[in-house]
This record gives structure tokens, C-alpha cells and sequence, in this order.
């Protein structure tokens, strides 16, 4: 199985690429449009900002390499995000994949952004890749969030209710980072990897 | 497929942080930052604490001499390949690029005390290029008169220097400059096994609306249940009770778990 992790900028990639590699496959890490094209896997990793990441994207003609791909696509946390239609965080245009804009996490006392640290998954909608996960610790770190809708598989709870898992036809996106989620990090990637099928 | 309610609100859990120091690729601990002694394996001991269930590891890097350091990262690319669960670096990080190299081995954060105290700047370039989200910033701070002040070039003892600045008050700069975090080691506890400053930590806390790690004075399980129910701490950070084994983190969770206080289970 040809994995590829897209070359999205930013600088502490190396932890998916090792995560998948415990996951007993070999990653490559372009920003190749064929590569891309032609994996059976896509990972759209990503940490920083949604406008710089998109800016990427942009600079290597990936965004509609992307928009375009059939295969299983997993976004990770800022990757998950790119799929949305917009951000608050600098009023970024994204993928448009989802119909939907990020909001900024709100801030009050006793609730801190960002929301930083390990949160359970509550149930939204039956999926092969999310059933397993119910009620598991993930690891989050992130001030922006998706609000619930169809798109939503599971969600997790910082002041309200947003997006931890989502899913539109082959695209998932995972809030959360699994390859930093422990024995239940490699469960998502797992099944990512064994249960997720082409549009 | 219908979409339902979610029914199970949650709550980010309160996390344990164990510290290891590391010298030259072992990880060392003396009274702090004197005396050295070899502890382990770093590799070895990262991969007992995830055994263990920590939530997540800080590196301290004491490497003496820059040279070493720029030849010694190797290290954070083997504990990136090992565990999966997040780390943070800290010690020795002066610029964008030392932050790079350090990211690009695979570490989830990067943490800054002494080199954001000359150039508070510093703070916010690294959360322009990074995030906030990898920002930490640590602060080493003592009671001073009716305050708590901050203290510089703490890693080597006889170079330490006041700064002169109110430790509250860098707090909220910090905060404002964008960090995603403060580590807040209060001297006067560190090292003693007495029990976290808890009265610092909670005016440290009523300023911050960011993550809030309490370094300094672990001794035992009370300790951290004090922290966590009197400083509304969000981590709580230690290193030799829990090298030495002291205290286990299995134990203390379920301690924790019994006082009512959220945590992952391991």
C-alpha cells in the first residue's frame, strides 16, 4: 500500500511520518501532484497557521490536486481543518471540501486555549473508523474548531461541543494528533489504513 | 445514517508531566543543575513513561557547550521514532532556527526561559513561524519582598541573574506575546520534595487564561491533588519522584482518579 504525507510546510511533520511507520508501512513525504495523485492513502498533516498552509498548498498547485483526490484522504489537526470552506483564524480561505467555517475556541476561566491535552470522543455517527474510538483520550492542542453537522463523526467537548472526527465521502479529518494519542492513535491510523475505502 | 446529539460532554484531562534532564545524550539529575548523575538510557526511560501513562514528557537540555548540542539532536529523532505521546524540548533554544532543527527532529513543542527574557520578541516570532500551539514559555521565578520575581540563566548557578522583573507581570506578557503554555517553576519549592508553591501557582493562575504547568517540589501524591484542586493547574510536572520511583504514575492517577480529578487512564 503507497502512503503518502503531503509536504504541507511546517516543521514537526516527522512524528506522523514515524507514527505510520509503527503502523508497519513506509510513508513518503512530497508535495508531488503524481505522487499524490497516485497514493492509496493521502495524509494531509499540518501545524501553524490555515492561511500559511494554504499558502503551501497554493505554491506547489495542490489545491485542486486535492480537491480532486478519490482515494481515502486523512487531514491531521491544522490538515483536518483545511478541509473546511473557511477560517477565523486570518479570514483564510481553505479547501471547501466541508461547508463550513472554523471558529476560534471561546476563553473564560477554567477553560483554557488552547485547548491543550488529552479529551474523549463522544459518538455522533456510526463509521468504520470511528466506532472503535468512543470514549478513548486523544491528544489535542489547537484554538480554532469546527462546528458539528453532517459532517461530523465524532465530537469532543472544550466549553461546547465541536468536531474531533469528520467525514465527507473519502475525505476524514481527525481534530485530535493520533500520532501522539497513544495505543489509541494507532487505532485511528489503523483503521484509516485498513477500513477506509475510495469514493 | 442519523445524527444525534452528543450525549457525553468532556473534560480535558489534568496531565502529568514527567521531566527528564539530558546531558550529552543520558539523562542526568543532581540537585538541580549541580552534581550530575546518570539516570538512564533517554530512550529507555521515555519508553517506561509511556508504559507508565504519562500524558507527556519534557526533555531539559543542560548539553554544556553549544558545539555538543548541534551535534547531539540525534536524540530527540530516537524519542520522536519511540513514543506516541506528545514532547516537549526545552533548554538551549535561542533562535527560529535552534527551534527548527529541534521541531524538525520530531519534538511536538519547544520551550524558552532565559532567551525570552532578553528578547521577549522572541516570543512572538516563534509563534508567527510555529504556533502557538509549540510556544512554551518557562518561567523560573522566587518570592521576593511582598512579590515573585523572575530569575535568568538559571541552568548554570553562578551565572543566575535577576532580571528585575515582576514575575506576574511577565506572565501576562508572555500570554499576550502568544505562548501556548507557561511552565512556572517556583525556586523556592524546587527540589526540596515539600509540596508545589501552591499560593504562587494560583495567583499565576488568575492571570493566565493559557495552559498552566506546576514545576517545582513534588514529594508525594497529595501534592498533586493539592496542586490540581487548590492552583487549577492544567499539568503538573516532576522529575525525581517519579526517576527514583517513588511515586508511580499508575498509583498517582488512580490517586488522582479517586479525588475526583479528571485524567486519562493509563
Amino acid at each position: 500500500m503507497s502512503i503518502v504525507v503531503v509536504d504541507s510546510g511546517g516543521a514537526n511533520i516527522s512524528s506522523v511520518l514515524h507514527a505510520l511507520r509503527r503502523q508497519g508501512v513506509d510513508p513518503v513525504f512530497s508535495a508531488d501532484a503524481d505522487t499524490i495523485r497516485t497514493a492509496d492513502r493521502v495524509i494531509l498533516p499540518g501545524v501553524g497557521a490555515a492561511g500559511q498552509a494554504m499558502d503551501v498548498l497554493r505554491g506547489h498547485g495542490l489545491v485542486d490536486v486535492i480537491r480532486s483526490l478519490a482515494q481515502p484522504v486523512l487531514g491531521i489537526c491544522l490538515g483536518m481543518q483545511l478541509l473546511f470552506t473557511s477560517s477565523a483564524e486570518d479570514n483564510a480561505d481553505l479547501l471547501g471540501i466541508i461547508p463550513a467555517r472554523l471558529h476560534r475556541l471561546a476563553q473564560s476561566a477554567g477553560l483554557r486555549v488552547p485547548h491543550m491535552g488529552w479529551n474523549t470522543l463522544a459518538k455522533v455517527k456510526a463509521d468504520p473508523l470511528s466506532d472503535p474510538l468512543v470514549g478513548q483520550w486523544f491528544y489535542f492542542v489547537h484554538s480554532y474548531a469546527a462546528p458539528l453537522g453532517e459532517w461530523t463523526l465524532a465530537s469532543s467537548n472544550h466549553g461546547t461541543a465541536f468536531s474531533a472526527l469528520v467525514r465527507k465521502d473519502n475525505f476524514y479529518g481527525a481534530q485530535f494528533h493520533p500520532e501522539r494519542s497513544a495505543l489509541a492513535g494507532a487505532r485511528l491510523l489503523q483503521n484509516f489504513l485498513t477500513n477506509c475505502v475510495r469514493a | 445514517m442519523n445524527a444525534i446529539a452528543p450525549t457525553t460532554p468532556s473534560v480535558v484531562a489534568r496531565r502529568i508531566v514527567p521531566c527528564l534532564d539530558v546531558r550529552d545524550g543520558q539523562v542526568v539529575k543532581g540537585v538541580r543543575f549541580r552534581d550530575h548523575r546518570i539516570m538512564g538510557d533517554i530512550i529507555e526511560l521515555a519508553a517506561r513513561y509511556r508504559d507508565e501513562g504519562a500524558d507527556e514528557l519534557v526533555f531539559y537540555d543542560i548539553t554544556a557547550s553549544p558545539e555538543g548540542r548541534s551535534v547531539d539532536l540525534e536524540w530527540i529523532r530516537r524519542v520522536s521514532e519511540t513514543i506516541d505521546i506528545p514532547f516537549c524540548v526545552a533548554g538551549g533554544i535561542r533562535s527560529i532556527q535552534d527551534a527548527e532543527h529541534v521541531l524538525h527532529q520530531g519534538a511536538d513543542k519547544i520551550s524558552i526561559n532565559t532567551p525570552a527574557l532578553e528578547r521577549p520578541q522572541l516570543i512572538n516570532e516563534l509563534v508567527q513561524v510555529f504556533g502557538s500551539q509549540c510556544v512554551v514559555v518557562g518561567v523560573d521565578s522566587i518570592q521576593d519582598g511582598q512579590g515573585y520575581s523572575v530569575r535568568s540563566h538559571t541552568g548554570t548557578p553562578d551565572n543566575m541573574r535577576t532580571p528585575g522583573r515582576g514575575a506576574m507581570d511577565w506572565l501576562r506578557e508572555v500570554a499576550e506575546r502568544g505562548a501556548g503554555e507557561v511552565v512556572l517553576n517556583c525556586m523556592s519549592s524546587d527540589g526540596t520534595r515539600a509540596g508545589f508553591d501552591i499560593v504562587q501557582l494560583a495567583a499565576a493562575r488568575a492571570v493566565l487564561s493559557i495552559p498552566l504547568v506546576a514545576s517545582g517540589g513534588a514529594g508525594s501524591v497529595e501534592h498533586f491533588i493539592a496542586v490540581f484542586e487548590q492552583a487549577d493547574v492544567d499539568a503538573a510536572l516532576a522529575a525525581t519522584v517519579f526517576h527514583s520511583g517513588q511515586i508511580t504514575i499508575p498509583a498517582l492517577k488512580q490517586s488522582l482518579a479517586a479525588a475526583g480529578i479528571e485524567v486519562r487512564p493509563c
